[in-house]
This record gives structure tokens, C-alpha cells and sequence, in this order.
């Protein structure tokens, strides 16, 4: 029994069939990964590094152009196991409005459940669940259009939660929120992997990913780190090299540590890094 | 008297209807002429609405708006006059691209104000230079450009038209690191060439703190205040309460303070704060000097 | 503003019309719009009266909304009222100047035609007020389901019915959005030949249409995330279930039914 999610040394291009000839765009170039069950990963990198590309390649949304992906065991590529793959890697998309389908919150919820056919009854208790695990049961009956972003995006989350899946993948789930949307979304990706749902979280805000158990960075179709939030963090040269950001903390220590004090340079969190500037700084 | 001032501006939606919901609540404020003003506050808290105020796009349910003296609505005729002086950038302005290439996009605000053809044409192309559009990509469709790219032309369409007061609403929403940065950048340039005012909304108080010198934060349909970065920042606490996210550093620093590190500064920069612990550290072994 | 627009006026209510199910509640506006043809006398009209105001009490909705439905059909029912009036010419003459006739055969028809007419709008109506959009659909995909046998897509109709309730507020959101940031560059929609207004929803029009299909790509890959595909074996959240309401109801429409037609045979 291997991992979770294994990928294989995999390759994706996008093909452009109107220009002539045919241009092809090569956007995965060799990529070898493992995810266990119950781990929270963190995808970070710029804009088309290729992160998107590779999340859509854990649902079978995008099929390996070489090498291969495997889910729990299913093959990616294998068509007859396609809906069983979905129904474990779940996905949540950037923008809130274009994934809710029904006019009505619990319906869209129990959309996954009646495309696969559950019957009734259970449609009605995994919708009233997971609207409760993502705090959205009081608003069961209203109208998604009227809710604020973080509430649409948690409705979104509802309807992939539904299926009861092993892993959700969530591609820039907070990039169109408001700072309170942010925190409704992080605090219940949180709740989720507490609960045992493994998370793949792509994102462009450090302090998301600062949370995540490990956080693998991609720039131009590889993967080119993929260690501890610590350990990534740590290298803010090689993080802003491919255009990203390390959390303030980070970038204050290493300053600082540049200055000649006597800093760690792994502090990732606030806590810490009020801890070591307390020690630093008080008197006597 | 400032460029925008306003007088008991209020807004109020759907009067009459059980939807009814006051926006802008007797808002009275005036930005002096070359400020660079950050505009914050939570989803809701009325700051889209009284931007939309400043150009005339929403008439104030009463009160009055005075754009460089004049007052907005006065005289209906010189409402497209006055308009033309506040330029407005709206969220994800990349949505309005509509032209066959960009070039003819940029043109379109200039060409709407009747300008020459010779004068559109050295706007746009000074404002493509000024946005780093290259004169390659002006005959491109703007559908062919990257994200950053897009938003990019979008804001260009709206700095040709050379407003007094440049507006933008959420300029950096969903731009990883580096675009965002590209434009909080392009803006500060631009006010620094210019000399023009420029409002930048933000829920991003981190954006806003590398970017303005004064902020205005808007809260429950009020201002709750307008002043220099630092006495902002020095209401932390009361910001996060309002559902804004003060920068990382400014946590921290209020933190140490609380802990009982003796200093009074304010800080919302990296550079402040390392600045402030290397001074502080000098202070510190002065003391056990003596 | 267009935002203000409201679509598909529904009013939630417990009511034990809001209640019904919503395939009976179809069946009991078909029942009501045949009372209403049926009708060929005020008394018989009268009786479909008394059928809409019964519905209407028990509904819970105020009697207000009903002469609101009307408002925005009252320059046809005025239209139609106009043409009655003087194109019939039977019984007596009441009024004649030049070519104009009026007689009392055409006001009898004016007034019959009208209350028909705001009638039928204010049953169906009532309708849309106690049954919300979406179990409409529902009710229109399953009474259409057995025709699947013939290969009509009533599924993807109904889909297509969900989607477009769904997203029209959306769209007139950004409508207004667009509309704004246009007005803001000094695109100019409000004055000029017919034209050259036209030509001003160019700038509206495109970025529109390249939303809504970024839209629509997005949300097919949504609904490919969450196994969608097609009707097949696809199970329901609510069950629709028929109670004895629903045939009490039906019983009750059909004896108005009766009263309509035997009520023809009077003469008023």
C-alpha cells in the first residue's frame, strides 16, 4: 500500500489547436510528489508556475501528458474509476459565485450527492452536516447571492464536504476575500484536518501557508522546494528569487540576523518572533 | 480648501423599501491637492460607495461633494466637466476591457473627453510606458494579455484620461506577490511623476501602509478617522476589532509594547521595525553602560 | 437602478397553499385558467372569483400584491377593453357619434374580457408568489420526465432553467458594474441619436458576454468537480410526495369547476 496521492514524474501541456501550426505549452515539466492521508499542504508560486495546472491533475480534470497520478490506488487515467475519484479529491475554486449552482443554499450543497445518486434521506443528513461543519446551517434556506464572499466560498466548501471526501484541494479559495472571509475560510480548513480531511491549499498568502504542516513551492512547471513552512521560509532569497513573499516576521528576523544579532532564522510565526525580540529587548 | 470635500454626505439605498440601508452616513471630508490617501475599512463599511460620490456616479441622497471647488451636481451641465478632473478605477477593472486591441482600449477614455488624435495618442502611449506595457503589446487584444497584464491596460485606460484625483478600488485583489507589488509600485510612481492626488482603496492595510502617507478609515457607514499613517496604526486594536488586518509587524511591535519594552513608536514597515530594535538595542546596552 | 429588479417574486410563507405540492399546484392553475374559458357569464366568472379569493386568503398573501401583478398588463387589458368596446355591435345602441357605436353588447364583452384577463394574471401570479423558482423547475422537469422515453431533454431544460435563475442576479450585478466603470471612462449612454446609443452598449455588451462565458466555463468544471453528468440516475434532495391536501384541493378546484359551468346557465 503506497501513499494517499502519489504523482509520478508527470508532464502537462496546454495545447493551442488555432494557432498553425498547433503551439504547444508546457506547464508541468516533471513533477514527483507524495501525499500521505491527513496532511495539510500548502502549494505556493506566482502566477503560471504551473500550481493550478497540478491541483487539477488530483481529480483527473487534467490527465498526465507523461507519467502518472494515482489516488487511494485509482489511476487518474483510468476512466471508469473517474467519478470514485472525484468523489474522494474534492475541489473548491477562486472565485465563490462561479461554483454554486442552485438558486437555493442546501440544494447546492446536495448537488454532488444527487449527481452520484445517494438516496434522500441521506442526501438531507450529509447536507445538514456539512452546512453545520462549515457553520452555514441557519442560512440552509436563503439565497447564495445575497451572502458575502467567505459565507459563498464556505457554501462552495459544503458542497464538495458532502461527498465525504478523503482530500479537498483548494485553488486560491481566499484570493476574492475580504480580511473576515479570510479568516472564516482558514479557520475551517483548519477544522477539516483536524477532523482528518487532507488539504491541499494553493495559495498566494504566506500566512496561509505558514500554517500548513508542509509547503511545496513551484516556479516554471517544478517543483523547487517542498519541506516544513520552517524550513521553506527560512530561504526568503531563493522565495523572493521566484517572486513570492516570506510572512513579516520572517523578513524582520533575517534583517535583523544581517545586522549581525543573534537571531534564528526559521521564525515563521508571530509568537515567536515576540518571544525572541522580548528576550532580545528587556531590560537587565 | 481641499481637491474633494464633502458636506454631510449621506447615502441612503432603496428608500422606502424594507431594504432600506444607509451607505454613507454624514460624511464630511477634505483631501488636500497631491495627497496620497489610503481608504480602508471592512466589506460594507460604505467605502465603495462614497468613492462612487467623488465622480459623480451616485448622487448623495443629501449633503453635497465639491471637486476642486465646485460642487458636483450644481450645475448639471458641467457634471461631465468635473467628472473628467476624478478618474475611477474600479475592483478587477481588467472585467471592462472591451476594444479590439489595447491600444485602442487606453484610447477610449481620452477619445470620449474629445481630446485630438495627436494628444490620445501621446497619452496613451506615454501612460503604456508608464504602466510597462510594452509598444509591442499595443496592438495586441487585451483578451491576449496575462492577468497582470490586463489589469495593467485597465488602469492605463484610466490614467490617460489625466484626472486630478486618481481613484482606485482594490487594485492588487487576486494578484500573487509580484503583481501586486508591480502595481502598488506603478502607483506610487505615478503620484511621484504626477504630483496628482491618488485614493487607493484597500482592505489590505499592509498594501496601504507601504503605499499612502495619510489613511481614512471608514467603519459602520462613518469615518472613524483621517490622519497620518501612525496615529492610525496606533488604533490597532480598534481596527482588528472592525474586521481589518493590520500588518504582521504592527501586531508584533504592539505586543512588545504590551509586554512592557519601553518605546512610543508606531510601526507598520519592516524597515521601521528593524530601525527601531536596533536603536532600541543601543539604548539598552548604553543603559548597562553606566 | 437595475439592481432593484426583482425576478420570479416569491413570498416564503407556511401557508397550505406555499405547502402544496408543486406538480398539484400546476394542475390546480391549469383547472383555474380552463374555469375562467369556460366562464361565458358574469355569474359563471363570479364563481372563479370566489375560487382565486379563497386561494388567495389562505395563501397569507396580502390581496395588495394581487392588484400589483395587474399593474404592469393594464395597458393591454385597456387596449383590448378599447377594441371590445367599439368593434361589437350587438344588442342595444347606448352612444353613436360619426363612425363609433357603442352598444351594450360591447361594454358586456369590455368588462367581461378584462376581469378574464386580470383574473387569469392574478391566479398565475399566486402561483409564483407561493412557489419558489426552483420547485417550479423541479415540478416542470418531473411532470415533463415521462416524455425522457421520446428523447426530450427535460432534464437539461430544467438544469438550464436552475442555472439561468441562479446566475440572472449575478449578471445584473456586473451589468451594473461595467455600466459604472464605462460611465466613469465618460462613456456617454444617455443622450445622442438612436444610433449612436446603440453603438454605447458595445463597451457594455463585450465585457459582459466574456464574463458570462468565463462564468460558464467555470462553472462547468465546478459541476464536473462534483460528478455531474446529465440526469442519469441522479437522486433528489426533496422528494415531491402528494398529501391528502393535494387531492382535497384538486376535489375542491374540479367542484368550482361545476359551479362555473352550471352557473353559465344564468343569465346576468
Amino acid at each position: 500500500m503506497g501513499n494517499f496521492i502519489e504523482i509520478k514524474d508527470v508532464t502537462f501541456s496546454y495545447v493551442n489547436d488555432y494557432d498553425d501550426p498547433p503551439t504547444k505549452n508546457t506547464v508541468i515539466r516533471g513533477v514527483s510528489l507524495e501525499i500521505s492521508k491527513g496532511e495539510f499542504v500548502a502549494v505556493l508560486g506566482h502566477n503560471g508556475s504551473g500550481k493550478s495546472t497540478l491541483a487539477k491533475m488530483l481529480n483527473a480534470i487534467n490527465l498526465p501528458e507523461t507519467g502518472e497520478v494515482i489516488v487511494d490506488g485509482m489511476k487518474t487515467s483510468d476512466e471508469a474509476r473517474l467519478y470514485d475519484i472525484r468523489k474522494t479529491v474534492g475541489m473548491v475554486f477562486q472565485n465563490p459565485d462561479n461554483q454554486i449552482v442552485a438558486t437555493v443554499v442546501e440544494e447546492d450543497v446536495a448537488f454532488a450527492l444527487e449527481n452520484i445518486g445517494v438516496p434522500p434521506a441521506e442526501i438531507r443528513e450529509r447536507v445538514d452536516n456539512a452546512l453545520k461543519t462549515v457553520g452555514m446551517y441557519d442560512y440552509r434556506e436563503h439565497a447564495p447571492h445575497k451572502l458575502s464572499g467567505g459565507q459563498k466560498q464556505r457554501i462552495a466548501i459544503a458542497g464538495v464536504l458532502a461527498m465525504q471526501p478523503e482530500c479537498i484541494v483548494m485553488d486560491e479559495p481566499t484570493a476574492m476575500l475580504d480580511p473576515i472571509g479570510r479568516r472564516e475560510i482558514m479557520n475551517t480548513i483548519k477544522q477539516l484536518n483536524a477532523a482528518g480531511v487532507t488539504i491541499v491549499l494553493i495559495t498566494h498568502y504566506m500566512d496561509e501557508a505558514a500554517e500548513a504542516g508542509r509547503v511545496i513551492v513551484m516556479d516554471d512547471g517544478r517543483v523547487i522546494a517542498d519541506d516544513t513552512p520552517k524550513k521553506v521560509f527560512s530561504k526568503a532569497e531563493m522565495l523572493k528569487a521566484v517572486g513570492l513573499d516570506v510572512p513579516n516576521v520572517t523578513e524582520l528576523t533575517h534583517r535583523l540576523i544581517d545586522e549581525g544579532l543573534d537571531l534564528p532564522d526559521d521564525i515563521i510565526s508571530e509568537d515567536e518572533c515576540v518571544e525572541r525580540l522580548y528576550e532580545l529587548l528587556k531590560k537587565g | 480648501m481641499g481637491i474633494i470635500r464633502t458636506e454631510n454626505l449621506t447615502y441612503i439605498y432603496g428608500e422606502g423599501t424594507p431594504f432600506r440601508h444607509v451607505a454613507v452616513d454624514c460624511v464630511n471630508v477634505d483631501i488636500d491637492e497631491g495627497e496620497i490617501v489610503g481608504i480602508i475599512g471592512h466589506t460594507g463599511s460604505g467605502k465603495s460607495t462614497l468613492i462612487q460620490h467623488f465622480n459623480g456616479l451616485l448622487k448623495p441622497t443629501s449633503g453635497k461633494v465639491f471637486i476642486d471647488g465646485e460642487e458636483l451636481f450644481a450645475d448639471k451641465s458641467r457634471l461631465k466637466e468635473i467628472r473628467f478632473k476624478v478618474g475611477l478605477v474600479f475592483q478587477y477593472p481588467e472585467h471592462q476591457l472591451f476594444e479590439e486591441t489595447v491600444y485602442k482600449d487606453i484610447a477610449f477614455g481620452p477619445k470620449n473627453m474629445g481630446l485630438s488624435d495627436d494628444e490620445t495618442d501621446r497619452r496613451v502611449k506615454e501612460t503604456a510606458k508608464m504602466v510597462g506595457l510594452g509598444a509591442e503589446l499595443l496592438e495586441k487584444s487585451p483578451f491576449e494579455l496575462s492577468g497582470g497584464q490586463k489589469r495593467r491596460a485597465a488602469i492605463a485606460g484610466v490614467m490617460a484620461m489625466e484626472p486630478k484625483v486618481l481613484i482606485l478600488d482594490e487594485p492588487t485583489a487576486g494578484l500573487d506577490p509580484r503583481g501586486r507589488d508591480r502595481i502598488l509600485g506603478m502607483i506610487k510612481e505615478y503620484h511621484a511623476e504626477k504630483g496628482t492626488t491618488v485614493l487607493l482603496v484597500s482592505h489590505s492595510m499592509e498594501d496601504v501602509a507601504k503605499t499612502v502617507s495619510k489613511i481614512l478609515v471608514m467603519n459602520d457607514s462613518k469615518v472613524f478617522m483621517y490622519g497620518d499613517r501612525s496615529s492610525v496604526f496606533a488604533k490597532a486594536e480598534q481596527l482588528t476589532e472592525m474586521g481589518l488586518t493590520v500588518p504582521q509587524v504592527t501586531r508584533v511591535f504592539d505586543r512588545l509594547r504590551a509586554m512592557g519594552i519601553g518605546f512610543d513608536d508606531e510601526v507598520f514597515s519592516i524597515d521601521y521595525a528593524k530601525d527601531l530594535v536596533m536603536r532600541l538595542l543601543k539604548e539598552k546596552r548604553g543603559e548597562s553602560v553606566d | 437602478m437595475i439592481k432593484d429588479i426583482t425576478i420570479g417574486q416569491f413570498f416564503p410563507g407556511k401557508s397550505v397553499i406555499h405547502r402544496l405540492d408543486p406538480r398539484i399546484k400546476l394542475l390546480l392553475t391549469v383547472i383555474y385558467i380552463v374555469m375562467l374559458f369556460s366562464a361565458k357569464t358574469f355569474a359563471g366568472l363570479a364563481a372563479g372569483v370566489a375560487f382565486l379569493l379563497v386561494s388567495f386568503l389562505l395563501s397569507g398573501i396580502p390581496i395588495k400584491m394581487m392588484l400589483k401583478s395587474i399593474k404592469p398588463i393594464l395597458p393591454i387589458i385597456i387596449f383590448t377593453g378599447i377594441l371590445n368596446l367599439f368593434f361589437i355591435s350587438t344588442g342595444e345602441v347606448i352612444f353613436s357619434w360619426k363612425f363609433i357605436t357603442v352598444t351594450t353588447g360591447g361594454v358586456r364583452t369590455m368588462v367581461f374580457m378584462a376581469s378574464r384577463i386580470i383574473l387569469l394574471i392574478c391566479g398565475t401570479s399566486l402561483l409564483t408568489y407561493t412557489t419558489s423558482p426552483i420547485t417550479l423547475t423541479d415540478a416542470i422537469e418531473r411532470i415533463l420526465s415521462p416524455l425522457k422515453i421520446i428523447k426530450f431533454p427535460a432534464h437539461e431544460i430544467a438544469m438550464m432553467m436552475t442555472i439561468a435563475l441562479r446566475f440572472i442576479p449575478t449578471l445584473i450585478e456586473e451589468t451594473d458594474k461595467i455600466m459604472s466603470a464605462q460611465k466613469a471612462r465618460g462613456a456617454d449612454m444617455e443622450t445622442g441619436s438612436l444610433i449612436k446609443r446603440a453603438k454605447a452598449l458595445i463597451p457594455i455588451l463585450i465585457p459582459l458576454f466574456v464574463s458570462a462565458f468565463r462564468r460558464a466555463e467555470e462553472l462547468a468544471l465546478a459541476m464536473e468537480c462534483r460528478c455531474y453528468r446529465g440526469g442519469e440516475g441522479r437522486t433528489r434532495l426533496k422528494q415531491l410526495k402528494t398529501a391528502p391536501r393535494d387531492y382535497v384541493a384538486v376535489v375542491l378546484a374540479l367542484a368550482f369547476l361545476a359551479a362555473v359551468i352550471f352557473l353559465n346557465r344564468v343569465w346576468i
